[in-house]
């Protein structure tokens, strides 16, 4: 059989007309990113490289490595973020698997009272631990009235204050995506393993458990990246104590007016981010194929 | 692996109901399954044969009863120590291990030790056709290459039961057929007690030792396929296996009669306050040459004739009324015979094909 050239030639131009379409939808869409996105970082980007007298330098960068305070900085912002991320997994993770057991009627009710602080304003939420946690609050006087402690214990305004905040705010980040691919894990794959003779415990950690990996990792990678750049709970709750590498940014800018430090720190944060990212997706990629399409 | 049936278990269910809310998935339902038996469960989606299934495999806990695995009393053994064989309707192969991996976890959970491992899973491949696919991915597999890893990886560990749930109903129908077979031959070749649940009545008939026919929870016959296709306890098996028409009859004493013509048949009818003849669509000849001394003959008028290429399907109605459905060959002269819609036509049963059954609805 011969094709008929007729044809060909106009489904070809079909074909042009339609990617030129998608490429006309989009457009407006990327646009918005080159304007709000690639040329604010670019600005950012040129600024951090010029030095106090307008000219190009290296000054700003050198300083973050000459000044101790800005490497205990950094740790500072990785340790809260490890941290975070660390206790979202032990808490967000039993809880996920917990939703996804129970009834999915009764597990939608929970799973609104997950994202119900998900959609308050993150300003309410960190001044309400505030409330809850500081010397005269609400955790403080009941549990001193319950005998629990007798002198009210500091919460806020230290690492302990960020932690909690930072915790809860980022559960549902965690929450959510194991939540979706445990749903997905047939209920099968674990009566199959049980079948051919596993303990539920082995059966979690053998079967269900590799099986919701790619959801945990999701989840994971987004709380630690959200973590990094974190500012708001921190400089509330944190109280001054706890400075992560957002916080400094500010104060180069508001104490110091120093536009060309603050864009080094913000293209450093930038820098490491992207490079988790890309160890990330390394990563997440041996991982899908270890999950076969999962 | 094993190549008589002597360490083959019977099992014995005895007593057994399950209900959700008001609904008797299972209703005191007792069943024994002889060692080495292929038996399968038959019945409409709802008719509890799956809950069963459960129930044996240790999935479902029962209100009450009591399951045996020979001696064995296991109704309150957990799955994972019941050792038992199992294959999924949706196969269950984990995602994340490859055809060997999935094969051989059974033999890693019973701590053997990797040499033989790799061995046996190797020939528990070879034994479903799939030798030198170990390292294959399970999503590079077709349907039916995926049934075949269900069942290495079920019969591996060589358990003494295997539970099969409708194991072929995902696959087409050349592929289904092939299935059957070739899991009968392994059946014979492996020996274990088998327990397989279907909704397909001719995977049933051709593959099973004794069929439970299972409707609301209970158990309605328990009969080989031959029994219950030409025996049929009562109305439910009789129309749920094989087409079927039911005629209303009445007796007094001995004799049975349709439309006040006595009816000439071999097998007595069941001991039953209500009887119906049942008629089979290929049991029921169309006569060409009016009514044959010797048999049950029916006058009737044809409505429609249908050809369907390997026979042919008349619909005539009786004179009370009643449609009747006649499959017959299209070999030489027969399909030249055949009536127009209108004639006058007589159908005729041997008394051989007369078969009475309980006329109660069940």
């Amino acid at each position: 059989m011969q094709a008929t050239p007729a044809n060909a030639s106009g489904l070809r131009v079909d074909e042009k007309l339609e990617r030129m379409k998608l490429f006309g939808l989009s457009s407006p869409a990327l646009l918005l990113v080159l304007v709000i996105l690639v040329i604010p970082v670019g600005w950012l980007f040129y600024v951090s490289f010029l030095g106090g007298n307008g000219q190009f330098s290296l000054e700003n960068y050198q300083r973050m490595v000459e000044r101790s305070s800005y490497m205990r900085i950094f740790r500072t912002t990785f340790e809260v973020s490890l941290v975070t991320t660390g206790l979202c997994i032990l808490i967000g993770y039993p809880l996920a698997y917990f939703l996804s057991q129970i009834p999915p009627r009764i597990a939608n009710l929970c799973m609104i009272t997950v994202l119900l602080p998900f959609w308050t304003s993150l300003l309410v939420r960190t001044y309400a631990w505030l409330v809850l946690l500081q010397k005269q609050g609400l955790i403080n006087e009941w549990a001193m009235a319950l005998g629990l402690w007798d002198e009210p214990i500091k919460m806020v305004h230290n690492m302990t204050g960020t932690l909690i905040g930072m915790v809860h705010i980022m559960l549902p980040f965690l929450i959510l995506p194991v939540y979706g691919s445990m749903k997905a894990v047939d209920r099968d794959y674990v009566k199959a393993a049980a079948n051919l003779g596993a303990s539920p415990r082995r059966a979690f950690w053998d079967v269900f458990f590799p099986l919701t990996m790619p959801g945990l990792f999701a989840g994971t990678l987004m709380v630690f990246i959200l973590c990094l750049g974190f500012f708001v709970t921190p400089a509330v709750l944190g109280g001054g104590k706890v400075i992560m590498v957002s916080m400094k940014i500010v104060s180069n800018i508001e104490l110091f007016v120093s536009w060309g430090a603050a864009s080094a720190l913000g293209v450093v944060l930038l820098a490491l981010t992207f490079a988790i990212l890309w160890v990330a997706s390394r990563f997440l990629k041996l991982d899908q194929i270890a999950g076969g399409g999962h | 692996m094993r190549s008589q049936d002597s360490d083959a278990l019977p099992i014995s269910i005895r007593g057994v109901t399950k209900t959700y809310g008001a609904v008797h998935a299972l209703d005191d339902v007792s069943l024994e399954v002889k060692s080495g038996e292929f038996i399968t469960l038959l019945g409409p989606s709802g008719s509890g044969k799956t809950t069963l299934l459960m129930v044996i495999a240790g999935f479902t806990r029962p209100d009450c009863g009591s399951l045996k695995f020979g001696e064995r009393e296991v109704i309150r053994t957990p799955p994972h120590l019941r050792d038992l064989g199992m294959t999924f309707q949706s196969y269950a192969l984990f995602p994340h291990m490859s055809v060997a991996g999935n094969v051989a976890y059974p033999l890693k959970l019973r701590k053997l030790q990797k040499a033989e491992i790799a061995e046996r899973v190797e020939k528990a491949l070879e034994t479903v056709q799939l030798g030198g696919y170990g390292d294959r991915r399970i999503t590079q597999l077709s349907g039916g290459q995926k049934q075949r890893v269900a069942l290495a990886r079920s019969i591996v560990f060589e358990p003494r039961i295997l539970l099969m749930d409708e194991p072929l109903s995902a696959l087409d129908k050349k592929l289904r057929d092939q299935m059957q077979i070739e899991l009968r031959h392994l059946h014979e070749k492996l020996g274990m007690t088998t327990v397989y649940v279907t909704h397909d009545q001719r995977e049933a008939l051709t593959m099973s030792d004794r069929i439970a026919v299972v409707n609301k929870g209970r158990i309605m016959q328990l009969a080989s396929p031959r029994e219950l296709y030409e025996r049929p306890a009562n109305r439910f098996v009789a129309d749920f296996i094989g087409d079927s028409t039911f005629l209303p009859v009445e007796r007094s004493g001995e004799q049975v009669s349709y439309g006040g013509m006595p009816l000439k048949f071999v097998q007595a009818p069941p001991d039953t306050p209500t009887l119906a003849l049942m008629v089979r669509p290929e049991r029921i000849v169309l006569s060409s040459e009016g009514p044959r001394e010797g048999a049950n003959n029916f006058a009737a008028t044809a409505v429609e004739v249908v050809y369907q290429g390997d026979s042919y399907l008349l619909h005539a109605r009786l004179d009370d009324g009643t449609l009747i459905a006649l499959r017959g060959g299209v070999r030489g002269a027969s399909l030249s015979a055949l009536p127009n819609v209108g004639d006058k036509v007589t159908l005729t049963l041997a008394p051989e094909d007369t078969v009475l059954i309980d006329g109660s609805e069940a």
